[in-house]
């Protein structure tokens, strides 16, 4: 039953987006480095190796606790560039308004963003700005896309995966989802659940600093977790286990999954990153990613094996083992 | 978290474990969690292989998705076709496919088919758009049933008239009945479900106890609580006892909510309805009354007839009944994914298809 028609499980981050990506975008726009297929791509000019990405926004609401639209798009275009260990440097930024929307929600916005820019040390170089009528769009789309710099020697890539590496992550899991989730829906707990979005250049730096030789390095965002992880089991053709008792989830955002049935494991994140490291430079990057106040809450929560390539696994908290897919269907449409 | 880390304890899950390896019987015993929302906690906590072999879980009907009949689906398909209409529903719902259509794709075609959290989201949708009419797509079981009815009372108070619910509710016990008279599957005992029973009651089991002597432990969903459930299961068929149980007693009461049923009854009465896969069962639906039938959508609207066409290969009735696990389906796995797939069983996140392919290998 396919109407021949865009669904929104195709934004999802998921399945159903990697095939509309596969089948459409990478084999029209057919080269080398957009196959790769890494959060950016790495150009080489002149023997000076750049990475580059782009990221649309359409986050609803646009503000939610711990961010908004604005600040957020800042995060995650500093974030595409520092999962290939670049260092960021310049973001251009292009806006769609709708007729309608409040200059003063517009003015907080850009005002965030450049708090946001100032803070990861990036600077917006170019923008663009069109209005659309009213319903043509909904308040406000930012698109971002950015540029930075590759040092030499550091070879960082969804592909580089190897049995024996250990998984680590720098905080707790699904905090931006739920944020968003929560203050979408109106729904209340004791205290409001805040989102994760920070910019991660410089906890990566200093991952970086202390251990070179990381392999990979993903923010888990739409999709979560599990999807991010299956990409990279597929990209460099092992298997990955994780630990149940060892996934750090806040118990407000725990709470909330529980209540609306979602896994963490699928739920958003904006200022997190996996770190597929050898295991003879984990200790260094775990306590390099403590040290940082981005990753106080630290944990190794899996290891890369040779078995079941392209798959992910989960050694549950009583003992039994179980499949973790891809994020399937729309889970969270809007959330970034 | 309260109330959550407690009841997944690792070490008294593996010492519950060693207890049911222990004094599992020598012959093999069938067990059926009726409740989709088990199928998917024993799945997810990877417990099925934990279990001594001798001790088969079987998944049953009680995935409210799962058992809303075709021409059910086709008929919401129908009112989200319909100018004018909102149609409100529960998530799963809109991607179950129809006979040729989904509400997912009705709703990428134009339709405006809203997913809410609450039936009262729904009435608050009709409140908001006074010119349309809103109907609700009311599935589940006893659970949901006082949510909708306290809508519909709600709608009444305010004066919403652009508001109805099409109802295709279910009960459990009809259904269970119905799956001991057919004799397909031998059971040895019932995993009850939760969150029925805190409505319904540990003590609506009882007539199934009485009548056809099978044990029957209403269980919460928590890794120690099925394993409870299982081994409390265990104890009552090795000593040849059929007897009704609470494990889930933080939760659930011999007498149930009856404020929760005062409200069901209140809006609907016991009616025939049609499961998928089982067929008609007779008073195992909930239709309203005649004085409430103003907010019936199967009233306020006239329907066509509808003629259901399944997909061929679509096993999903033979799943539901418990006489045929998903590998076993033709289509599992090869035509048939969450993504795209061909009956409700694979859609829902309760289906037993769905928890097969999620989360086994």
């Amino acid at each position: 039953m396919d109407p021949g028609l865009i669904q929104l499980d195709q934004g999802s981050g998921g399945r159903a987006m990697h095939e509309l990506i596969d089948t459409l975008f990478v084999s029209a726009f057919n080269n080398p480095l957009l196959a790769e297929r890494n959060d950016s791509a790495v150009i080489e000019i002149r023997g000076e190796r750049l990475a580059m990405t782009t990221d649309s926004y359409v986050v609803d609401p646009i503000f939610f606790p711990g961010g908004n639209i604005g600040s957020l798009a800042v995060h995650g275009t500093v974030n595409d560039l520092s999962m290939l260990g670049a260092k960021p440097l310049y973001i251009t930024s292009g806006f769609i308004l709708e007729e309608g929307l409040a200059c003063g929600d517009l003015e907080k916005v850009v005002m965030s963003m450049a708090q946001a820019a100032r803070e990861a040390g990036v600077l917006v170089v170019a923008g663009d700005t069109k209005v659309v009528p009213r319903g043509k769009a909904d308040k406000l789309f930012i698109n971002t896309s950015g540029i930075g710099i590759l040092p030499p020697g550091i070879d960082i890539s969804g592909r580089n995966a190897r049995p024996g590496d250990q998984v680590l992550i720098n905080g707790t899991i699904g905090d931006h989802g739920m944020a968003v989730l929560c203050k979408r829906e109106g729904l209340a707990f004791e205290n409001e659940i805040q989102s994760d979005a920070a910019s991660l250049n410089g906890l990566i730096a200093l991952m970086l600093d202390a251990f070179a030789g990381i392999h990979v390095l993903r923010d888990p965002t739409r999709g979560g977790v599990a999807t991010t992880l299956n990409e990279i089991a597929e990209h460099s053709g092992v298997g990955i286990r994780l630990f149940e008792e060892a996934l750090p989830v806040r118990g407000d955002v725990l709470g909330a999954c529980e209540l609306l049935g979602l896994d963490p494991l699928y739920v958003a994140n904006e200022g997190k990153v996996l770190a597929i490291v050898p295991a003879q430079g984990a200790d260094a990057v775990f306590s390099a990613m403590k040290s940082h106040p981005l990753g106080r809450a630290a944990c190794r929560i899996g290891e890369v094996v040779s078995n079941d390539p392209g798959r992910v696994f989960l050694r549950t908290r009583i003992g039994g083992h179980r499949l973790v897919d891809m994020l399937r269907g729309e889970q969270l449409p809007r959330i970034c | 978290m309260k109330y959550l880390e407690e009841y997944r304890d690792p070490l008294l899950a593996r010492s519950l474990i060693e207890r049911l390896r222990r004094k599992a019987p020598d012959r093999q015993v069938r067990l059926m969690e009726i409740c989709g929302t088990h199928t998917v906690a024993i799945f997810r906590s990877g417990m099925r292989q934990l279990l001594p072999p001798q001790i088969k879980l079987i998944s049953g009907p009680g995935c409210p998705v799962c058992v809303t009949a075709s021409e059910d689906i086709d008929r919401a398909i129908w009112l989200a076709q319909q100018p004018g209409v909102i149609v409100t529903t529960f998530g799963d719902l809109v991607r179950v496919p129809g006979s040729s259509s989904s509400l997912h794709f009705e709703r990428s075609k134009g339709a405006d088919v809203r997913i809410v959290y609450a039936t009262l989201d729904a009435l608050q949708i009709a409140r908001d758009n006074p010119e349309r009419q809103v109907v609700f797509i009311g599935i589940g079981f006893e659970t949901t049933a006082p949510t909708i009815a306290a809508a519909i009372l709600e709608a009444s108070r305010l004066g919403v008239n652009n508001f109805s619910v099409f109802s295709a509710h279910k009960l459990l016990p009809p259904a269970m009945r119905a799956l001991l008279e057919a004799h397909e599957v031998n059971l040895d005992g019932f995993l009850c479900p939760g969150h029925v029973s805190t409505v319904i009651g540990a003590g609506a089991y009882q007539e199934v106890v009485d009548n056809y002597k099978v044990p029957c432990v209403v269980t919460g969903f928590e890794p120690l609580d099925i394993l409870q459930g299982i081994s409390l299961l265990i104890d009552q068929i090795e000593s040849g006892r059929a007897e009704v149980e609470n494990q889930y007693r933080r939760a659930v009461t011999r007498e149930g909510n009856s404020a929760a049923r005062k409200l069901i009854e209140e809006i609907f009465e016991p009616a025939d309805s049609t499961w998928r896969g089982i067929g008609t069962i007779a008073k195992s639906g909930l239709a309203f009354r005649s004085e409430w039938k103003g907010f019936d959508a199967a009233q306020r609207f006239l329907m066509p007839e509808i003629t259901v066409k399944e997909h061929p290969g679509c096993r999903c009735g033979e799943v539901l009944r418990g006489v045929m696990t998903p590998p076993e389906c033709g289509l599992f796995r090869k035509v048939c994914s969450p993504q795209d797939p061909k009956g409700p069983c694979m859609v829902s996140a309760e289906g037993t298809c769905g928890a097969y392919y999620r989360y086994s290998e």
